[in-house]
C-alpha cells in the first residue's frame, strides 16, 4: 500500500484565488466538487467521453473528469457558478436554455453551458454545422440536441446583434 | 479519485529523464486521455505514474534553423489546428488531429501521446508517417531522433527506451516543401468516435502538373500499427496523372494493407475502404497540387 500523497495546490476558481491540500489521486472534478462545493461540475461517465464535468481552464474547455488535480495549479478555473449575476440573476445563455426546452433532467446542461460560454467569448458566428461539431463532446440523452443547438445559435446571434 | 499507487511530477525533460531511471516501472503521462481512462477500466489501475503534463517547454510548434517543422510532443490537438506553421505548410495533419474525439479532447489529447501509446488508429500518426516525420526522443545519453516508420516496433510498442521520453515530433523541409496532403477518417460517428481505417497520402507533382513526382501514401487500422503502402507508392511514382492511374494505385494498395477482422469491421470491408480512401486521398490532394483529372 502506498501512503497517501497530497499537493498543496494554489489555483483561481470563478475569480477568486484559492488554495487547497489535494490527493494527487484526485481528478478536477472530485476537487472542484469535494473541496469546493462546485456541484455543477457533473460526474457522468468519468471518462471523457459524455462533457457532464466540462470546465474552462485558462480560456478552454476540459474534461475536468480526466484532468488531475494536480495539474490546475497556477490555472484560471471557470465553472457554470461563475455565471450567476450579483442577484442571483442568469446569464443570456442560460436564460435562451430555458425558453428553448433545451433542458430536461438538466444533467448534461452545465457541460453544454460551459462549452457555449467558450465558443460564444471567441465572438464569432459560427453555422449549424460548426456549432454541432464544436458540441459534439457533449452528450445529452433527453433533448435530441435540436432545443441545444438553438440555444446556443440564438444567443450567438443576440450578441453578435443579429436577432 | 484514480487508482493511481505514486505520481512523480517532472518540471523539466532532464527532471522527467531522471524520474524514468528511478522509476523504470512507472508509465508517463501526457495528458492522460488514454492513461487515465485505461486507469479507470482497470487495465492500468494501481500502477506509479510521471507526470509530465506540466513540462511548457514541451510545447508548442516552432520553425527550426534547418528549416524543419518542430512540433513539442506536449502541444494539444487543438493547438496544432489553430497553428499558422501547420496552416501554411502541413495543414492536412491539423484536420487529421482536428477529427479526434471531440473539443475537449482535443484540447488535452497530445500529439506526443496519440504516437507513445503505438495504437494503430491514431489520428496524427497516418499523416505524419505520409510525411515522413522524425521522432525526437530525449534520454540519459542525449537527443536521437529517428523514422516514425523505426519508433512503431508493433501494436502498443513504440521504440522508447530506458529513461527516454518523447520531446518532439519534426518535419524535415524537403519533406514538406512542396507537398500537398489529404487525410480521410472512416468511422461510424463524426465525433468521438475511431477510425474504422483512415488513410493519409501526400504528392508532390511536377511543374506542369502532370506528373505524379512522389507520392506517399499511409494507412491508420489497415494493420496493427500504421503503415506505408510501399507498393502502390512505387506504382504512382513518376507516372503520368490520370484516372486510370488512381484506379491502379487503389487497386495495388490490397497489397499493401493487412487489415483484420475485428468487432468494429471485418478486413473485407477494410480492404474495400483502403481502395476508396487511397483514391479520394489522391483526387484531393492533387486539387489541392493545382493539378487536374
Amino acid at each position: 500500500m502506498m501512503s497517501v500523497q497530497y499537493k498543496l495546490i494554489k489555483c483561481n476558481i470563478n475569480g477568486k484565488d484559492t488554495e487547497t491540500m489535494v490527493d494527487v489521486r484526485a481528478s478536477l472534478t472530485d476537487m472542484l466538487r469535494n473541496d469546493y462545493s462546485l456541484t455543477s461540475v457533473k460526474k457522468g461517465c468519468e471518462v471523457g467521453e459524455c462533457g457532464a464535468c466540462t470546465v474552462i481552464i485558462d480560456g478552454e474547455c476540459y474534461n475536468s473528469c480526466i484532468y488531475l488535480a494536480i495539474w490546475a495549479e497556477g490555472k484560471k478555473i471557470r465553472t457554470l457558478e461563475s455565471l450567476l449575476g450579483p442577484n442571483g440573476e442568469l446569464a443570456d445563455i442560460q436564460q435562451a436554455f430555458i425558453d428553448e426546452a433545451a433542458v430536461q433532467c438538466g444533467f448534461c446542461t452545465p457541460g453544454f453551458i460551459m462549452t457555449a460560454v467558450q465558443l460564444l467569448e471567441t465572438g464569432k458566428e459560427y453555422n449549424k454545422e460548426e456549432l454541432r461539431k464544436l458540441l459534439s463532446g457533449n452528450m445529452c440523452r433527453c433533448t435530441g440536441y435540436e432545443n441545444i443547438l438553438n440555444a446556443v445559435e440564438k444567443t450567438m446571434l443576440r450578441r453578435l446583434g443579429k436577432l | 479519485m484514480y487508482d493511481i499507487k505514486a505520481l512523480y511530477e517532472a518540471e523539466s525533460i532532464q527532471d522527467a529523464i531522471k524520474l524514468r531511471m528511478d522509476h523504470p516501472e512507472a508509465l508517463i503521462i501526457a495528458g492522460g486521455s488514454d492513461v487515465l481512462i485505461q486507469m479507470r477500466d482497470g487495465e492500468l489501475a494501481g500502477r506509479e505514474l510521471i507526470s509530465i503534463y506540466m513540462i511548457n517547454e514541451m510545447r508548442g510548434i516552432t520553425l527550426d534553423e534547418e528549416g524543419s517543422i518542430r512540433i513539442g510532443s506536449l502541444t494539444s490537438f487543438s493547438h496544432i489546428t489553430s497553428d499558422p506553421i501547420i496552416q501554411k505548410y502541413m495543414n492536412v495533419l491539423g484536420q487529421a488531429v482536428d477529427m479526434i474525439g471531440g473539443p475537449q479532447v482535443r484540447n488535452i489529447g497530445t500529439i506526443g501521446g496519440n504516437t507513445c501509446n503505438g495504437v494503430t488508429s491514431a489520428d496524427s500518426a497516418s499523416t505524419l508517417f505520409a510525411w515522413d516525420a522524425l521522432i525526437e526522443m530525449t534520454g540519459p545519453n542525449g537527443i536521437r531522433r529517428i523514422p516514425i516508420q523505426e519508433f512503431y516496433i508493433k501494436a502498443g510498442k513504440v521504440d522508447l527506451r530506458e529513461g527516454e521520453i518523447q520531446t518532439a515530433i519534426l518535419i524535415p523541409k524537403e519533406h514538406y516543401e512542396g507537398y500537398q496532403g489529404y487525410y480521410i477518417k472512416y468511422a461510424m460517428r463524426n465525433a468521438m468516435d475511431i477510425a474504422t481505417t483512415a488513410c493519409s497520402v501526400s504528392i508532390k507533382l511536377s511543374e506542369d502538373k502532370k506528373i505524379l513526382d512522389d507520392v506517399r501514401i499511409a494507412y491508420g487500422v489497415a494493420g496493427p500499427i500504421p503503415l506505408r503502402a510501399g507498393i502502390s507508392e512505387s506504382a504512382g511514382k513518376g507516372k503520368e496523372i490520370s484516372q486510370g492511374l488512381i484506379d491502379i494505385i487503389g487497386k495495388t494498395v490490397l497489397e499493401d494493407v493487412k487489415p483484420r477482422d475485428s468487432w468494429r469491421a471485418s478486413k473485407a470491408f477494410r480492404q474495400h475502404l483502403a481502395t476508396e480512401l487511397v483514391q479520394g486521398c489522391l483526387i484531393e490532394a492533387i486539387k489541392l497540387s493545382g493539378g487536374v483529372i
